[in-house]
């Protein structure tokens, strides 16, 4: 064996190092990948699709002297649409849970499959590492993605129009690009628990696919049926116990992670939404319609953000915990 | 004698009420080949992913290179290379890259990981298939590639669980070459765990045969057959041109040294003694004056060591043995 002499420089033995390689390696993996090429490709051209609609009618958007929010051109690039497709954040709503359920459904499960996962576990490294790797992986590449694309669209949006861009525009923006990577996070998370749990990747796939299905489609319908029958008549009910009941169906339609994003985007790209939920025409008295700051917006949408958070964090603590004990073994 | 580099004690893993090894203890020396032999099922995985940290054993410790595996799985792995039964590569990456990955793992930089996967490859005579996808590689030359894994991380101690399951007879008998060749070369401590005796006895400075999650015997192959002769005897089987004197031969042959017993059927004799007399009882039947026409001598070999320890073992579990070892056996 003509094996080189080994001197110090050619060994790297900080732990990080080996965190990296899998991470490189998991990223390489996704970009080579035709599954998520043509996800990319379904993003990129649904975005496309949007901002074409939305920059048709930027012109009348920008003049209507009736909408507060008509001064932040590039929100409305984000968010004017002309009822023939619906807005990219919409979109995103839909596409996100299928672009994490793509990146994860068989992050395990493949492996272990593949008989790759005993020959990785035998190398010096943490059986968390692995884990955390195909968790970062996918988030960095979604992350990079979704940031090139509102940039481009901002760059795009300066070379057309030549108007400058509000700081309090561009946080916006990024904040909704942090939220839809934050959303993606959760359905991914949930993926790879799928994928750890079953040992078929199709089988994993095909669940993640009907939870996802389960909370956009099913969801809001079972919590109608739910409620309808415990609902009187609202002409006979006060104004009070109208709003309570209103605020009850709200609150269970967010126990779906896609209201969630739904309200926090909404909040985000539409400055001068004030409150999600219904406001008595009081609370309204004096309030002169104008956009709120970011701040202010950013603190309406906090408790969605932080359920959505804890929801990840919720399904990668409990794929850590079965994954932990799992027997390595085929 | 040297300390050993892999030392079991008591080491017991038990699945609820099964228990797949039982009270293990062994130990193996630096720069040997060890065999562990046993059918399928008879906790030969177990034990290794036990010494490598990959499960956690119900009772008894393995201390290898000096670190308890249980405790300390990440200074043990980065000593021992593990090449698993089923071994699987990334399909969609090619040999090379699959190579460079797992040396980077190990904390090779970039530029030396792939200096020494191409040196690895040409080890293990896969240079021409370097480039090549392993999506579409043979089992043969993933087992291969597998090795020069092993290889790369330039181990101490090397695991094979099952090295040649799945390759044509050719190919084990150069896989096997080369493990012994590099093992000699490296001082490299090499474990092999396998259910074919036949191959093994070849490479293997020792065995320990391994039935239902205990460890029977250990030694070198000549201390078994040497055992078991001590044990059964030697059978000496002569037949005769035609039935004589009967009576006055066995008369003859009990004066032998070491005779045990003597069994006559029609014109053959079958004659068990501790040692080895052939020669001195054909001199004995033809000084009585016999006509012998055959004599053979039954020696001690693998099929008898193995059908001995295995025998309970191979009766019940043919029929789902992992990969038609059935077939093999009778190669």
């Amino acid at each position: 064996m003509k094996n080189p002499t080994v001197s110090s420089k050619d060994i790297n033995s900080h732990p990080a190092a080996a965190m990296q390689v899998l991470v490189s390696k998991e990223i390489a993996a996704h970009i080579r990948s035709w599954r998520f090429n043509i996800l990319i490709l379904l993003i990129v051209l649904t975005f496309g699709a949007s901002l074409y609609v939305s920059s048709m009618g930027l012109k009348d958007a920008v003049s209507n002297m009736r909408d507060p929010d008509q001064s932040f051109l590039y929100l409305k690039l984000l968010t004017t649409t002309d009822n023939s497709i619906p807005p990219f954040h919409v979109f995103l709503n839909f596409l996100a849970p299928l672009l994490g359920i793509a990146l994860g459904f068989d992050a395990i499960n493949a492996e272990y499959n593949n008989g790759t996962l005993t020959r990785l576990m035998a190398q010096p490294i943490y059986r968390d590492n692995l884990l955390f790797a195909k968790f970062l992986a996918p988030l960095i590449v979604v992350g990079t993605l979704f940031i090139a694309l509102v940039l481009l669209m901002i760059g795009g949006g300066l070379l057309g129009t030549g108007v400058r861009i509000e700081p309090q525009e561009l946080l916006r923006i990024l904040g909704f690009t942090l939220i839809s990577v934050l959303y993606v996070a959760f359905w991914l998370s949930l993926a790879i628990l799928l994928s750890i749990r079953f040992r078929q990747p199709a089988t994993s796939a095909l669940t993640a696919i009907g939870i996802w299905l389960f909370f956009t489609v099913f969801f809001p319908i079972l919590v109608n049926l739910a409620i309808r029958p415990f609902l009187p008549n609202p002409n006979y009910i006060s104004e009070q116990e109208y709003l309570a009941y209103n605020e009850l169906i709200l609150n269970l339609l967010r126990l779906s992670p896609s209201q969630l994003y739904t309200d926090a985007t909404t909040t985000l790209l539409m400055p001068s939404v004030r409150s999600l939920g219904p406001i008595a025409m009081e609370q309204m008295v004096g309030a002169i319609p104008s956009p709120l700051s970011f701040r202010e917006s950013f603190l309406m949408v906090w408790p969605q953000v932080s359920g959505l958070t804890a929801a990840m964090m919720i399904c990668f603590a409990w794929s850590y915990y079965i994954f932990m004990r799992r027997e390595i073994r085929s | 004698m040297k300390d050993p580099i892999i030392q079991l004690t008591g080491l017991t893993k038990s699945y609820g009420k099964v228990i797949a090894v039982d009270k293990l203890d062994l130990q193996i020396y630096p720069g040997e080949i060890f065999g562990l032999l046993g059918p399928n099922g008879a906790g030969k995985t177990t034990s290794i992913l036990m010494m490598l940290g990959l499960t956690e054993p119900t009772a008894g410790t393995a201390y290898v290179c000096g670190h308890n595996a249980t405790r300390n799985p990440i200074a043990v792995k980065r000593k021992v290379g593990y090449l698993p039964d089923n071994v699987g590569f990334y399909p969609e990456m090619t040999a090379l890259e699959n190579l460079c990955f797992i040396a980077e793992l190990n904390g090779l930089t970039k530029s030396y990981a792939q200096a020494c996967a191409k040196d690895m490859l040409h080890v293990v005579g896969l240079e021409q298939e370097m480039h090549k996808k392993t999506g579409a590689f043979s089992r043969g030359m993933k087992q291969r590639l597998g090795l020069a894994e092993v290889l790369i991380k330039t181990p101490e101690v090397a695991i094979l669980d099952e090295p040649t399951l799945g390759i044509d007879p050719k190919g084990v008998d150069e896989f096997l070459e080369l493990i012994k060749r590099l093992s000699k070369e490296h001082n490299l401590t090499v474990l092999l765990s396998s259910h074919h005796l036949h191959q093994v006895q070849r490479v293997c400075d020792r065995v320990g045969i391994f039935v239902g999650g205990k460890l029977l015997v250990e030694g070198s192959i000549e201390h078994l057959a040497h055992n078991l002769q001590q044990q059964e005897g030697v059978t000496t089987a002569i037949t005769l041109e035609a039935p004589g004197d009967m009576a006055r031969f066995e008369e003859a042959l009990k004066t032998l040294p070491g005779f045990r017993k003597l069994t006559v059927t029609g014109y053959s004799i079958e004659l068990q003694t501790d040692a080895d007399v052939t020669a001195a009882a054909v001199r004995l039947l033809v000084n009585s004056g016999a006509n012998v026409v055959a004599v053979s001598r039954n020696d001690y070999k693998l099929d008898d060591i193995y059908n001995t320890y295995f025998e309970n073992s191979i009766t019940t579990k043919t029929a789902h043995e992992k990969s038609n070892g059935f077939f093999k056996r009778y190669q």
